[in-house]
């Protein structure tokens, strides 16, 4: 059932915008991809903007985000900025990382981003930490923890969960179970349903959610978040989604055969961007000459990034070795 | 670990050691570093399995839970992995953790935190985010310690790019170089060994820090180099004290820190004897052992006058029975043995 649509329209109209935004670097890292400009593997969100999305809407700046090798809609759902993302993309010393990251090692401190991880999983206990800090200096601040399904298959989830409830700690874990690690279906990989639903609620408050509905996001994350931020502990929520491309690269690379081309057509018939534009449309919050202005918005903003990405300069060999110790 | 009770405690014999000072044994003296470090800066916390509990790990943190409340001393689960990331996560969020356990062997339990992440993160995001942790952890020897409970992983951290690597032999740089790890931005991992546990040793009251990456002489001589790591100090400097009888001059070297490494100080005293030893505790093959001495191939060949020795653990895991430890492990005696044959 559809959730109502009694949020103030600007605020409807941002979830849109933001989620658009994501939606539409991806499809340009992907268009430019095979110019072999961009020599980074790639893992594009599509298909996942709600969950960035209605996550971040309720976060504050200083508010922590972690996240993993799939982290372009995280990192701009959280504010940061980008033309350093892009800028690290092509490896420029410009980057966010400063061309030592890449594509999945992505960071903006200002917004609270202290990199994100490739080792799958590797991410989890750091949030959990990250939580631990904010609880130890008394900061009403949460740390957010984005996972896929293939981390969940990590022990270093259950154990950094079993943490985050012993000490209550203000850390909210949202899985992304997009049905797929790999070329791997989550049924192949875990038993039954995810187990961690079994814990009481007293010590973490859980839900499951479609996560390709960025309203129903934005109403259990609002819960999540505000129960963690005045000290009522963790939170775990599952977000059902579906990843559109491949784990790597653009459409074109993907493998084929793992999957049922039925079962991606479907999903994308369930497009969290296209049924969420539907509804606006419907319900008269937004026009279509406003979406008509977003858009050029974000193209403009793009071809900008980037532009100004391939003229950046590239990290001199003089330079490898900075940056190993911090003096 | 029962074994290190047989041992009686005894006074650390280093000339410059023997001055006068309060004497502290080596818990002691880790201990008070610890307490400092808690005192003085607010951003420091202490956890780890047992670290609250009577034993209070070996006695380097016992009673600081209530000192200092369970808040910044606190026990953790059995769950290395995840709590290895959690010391990092609160190191970038501003704090300063530092993670006790119990033996070495456990961090292999840490690795992916500690390789992956801790020793990347300052590097992988361009010097933005720094990781202020510190793993210390005591390895074991004796009493049928065996395969589990006594491995000496120096080798394998000194080879991993991010990471500070520190082990202590005497009192006074357990308390220096573990504040000074405390105070260090970067990620530090202190491998102490039982076999010091029962020295006793001068130890300033006062908070001070032993520089990071520098070594010292701990006897001077100038027939050969012993460069010895941690408890093996000792080893070589006892077996130096005997050299002398026979006119033999031993150096003995405390490189304190394995990473980074005072190269200078050993390829200084290379250039001076001519001849070195190598002695860790760690295995043979890519360990410490290897290290120093391709180092001192490579940047003081000219300097030699004979083949390097290295004397380290067989390439095995460690037998349990008491028997097979006798064979297992290096000492004073195989110490000696070197330095004479490099002499004849």
């Amino acid at each position: 059932m559809d959730i109502p649509l009694i949020l103030p329209q600007e605020t409807l109209k941002r979830l849109y915008y933001e989620m658009l935004r994501i939606r539409k670097l991806q499809l340009k890292i992907e268009a430019h991809y095979l110019e072999n400009e961009m020599k980074t593997p790639i893992h594009l969100y599509i298909g996942q903007e709600a969950i960035a999305v209605g996550v971040c809407a309720h976060l504050q700046r200083e508010d922590f985000i972690n996240s993993s090798h799939r982290s372009h809609g995280h990192y701009l759902a959280k504010g940061g900025n980008l033309k350093a993302l892009v800028a690290e993309l092509f490896c420029r010393q410009t980057g966010c990382s400063k061309g030592r990251g890449g594509s999945m090692h992505l960071v903006d401190v200002a917004v609270g981003h202290y990199g994100s991880s490739s080792i799958v999983g590797g991410g989890i206990p750091i949030g959990t930490g990250m939580g631990l800090a904010l609880q130890m200096q008394k900061r009403p601040l949460v740390s957010v923890v984005f996972l896929g399904d293939g981390a969940a298959d990590e022990g270093v989830f259950y154990e950094s969960l079993n943490f985050a409830m012993l000490k209550k700690l203000p850390v909210v874990y949202v899985l992304e179970n997009n049905q797929y690690s790999i070329c791997s279906h989550v049924s192949a990989r875990q038993a039954g349903d995810n187990v961690f639903h079994a814990v009481s609620p007293d010590l973490l408050f859980s839900a499951k959610v479609d996560g390709n509905d960025v309203l129903a996001v934005y109403e259990i994350a609002k819960q999540a978040i505000v129960r963690a931020r005045s000290g009522q502990g963790p939170a775990f929520l599952e977000c059902r989604t579906y990843r559109l491309r491949g784990h790597a690269g653009c459409e074109s690379q993907d493998f084929q055969g793992y999957r049922p081309p039925e079962e991606v057509e479907f999903w994308k018939g369930r497009c969290p961007l296209a049924t969420y534009r539907r509804r606006l449309l419907a319900d008269a919050i937004i026009t279509l000459a406003e979406i008509d202005d977003m858009e050029k918005r974000i193209a403009a903003e793009l071809i900008e990034a980037f532009n100004c990405a391939r003229q950046e300069p590239l990290p001199q060999d003089k330079d490898l070795h900075l940056y190993l110790f911090c003096e | 670990m029962p074994w290190s009770k047989i041992k009686a405690e005894f006074h650390e014999p280093y000339a410059a050691l023997q001055e006068d000072g309060r004497i502290l044994s080596y818990p002691e003296a880790v201990r008070e570093g610890l307490a400092q470090a808690l005192a003085q800066d607010p951003r420091v916390f202490v956890m780890g399995q047992g670290v609250d509990d009577p034993g209070g790990m070996f006695g380097t943190t016992r009673g600081l839970h209530k000192e200092f409340g369970e808040g910044r001393v606190f026990d953790t689960p059995l769950a290395e992995a995840a709590l290895t990331g959690v010391a990092v996560g609160a190191a970038i969020a501003g704090m300063r953790p530092v993670y006790f356990h119990n033996r070495p062997d456990f961090l292999f339990l840490a690795m992916d935190q500690l390789a992956n992440h801790a020793a990347k993160w300052y590097y992988m995001f361009g010097g933005q985010v720094n990781v202020p942790l510190v793993i210390w952890s005591c390895i074991g020897r004796g009493w049928g310690s065996a395969a589990q409970h006594s491995q000496a992983l120096q080798g394998v951290f000194m080879h991993i790019p991010g990471l500070k690597l520190i082990m202590p032999s005497t009192c006074f740089d357990a308390k220096g170089l573990l504040i000074a790890a405390i105070g260090d931005p970067n990620p530090v991992i202190i491998l102490e060994h039982r076999f010091n546990f029962k020295q006793q040793g001068v130890v300033p009251e006062e908070m001070y820090g032993v520089p990071i990456g520098k070594g010292v002489v701990r006897r001077p001589g100038k027939d050969v180099t012993v460069v010895a790591i941690s408890h093996l100090v000792l080893e070589a400097f006892n077996a130096a004290q005997e050299l002398a009888a026979e006119g033999l001059e031993v150096e003995v070297i405390d490189p304190r820190t394995l990473r980074p490494l005072d190269e200078d100080l050993i390829l200084n005293s290379v250039a001076k004897t001519g001849r070195l030893v190598i002695a860790d505790s760690g295995w043979k093959t890519g360990g410490v052992t290897a290290e120093i001495g391709a180092m001192v191939a490579e940047k003081g060949f000219d300097l030699l006058k004979a083949p390097i020795i290295r004397l380290a653990c067989p390439d095995l895991p460690t037998p349990a029975g008491y028997s097979l430890e006798e064979a297992y492990y290096i000492g004073k005696e195989d110490i000696m043995k070197a330095v004479r044959q490099l002499l004849q």
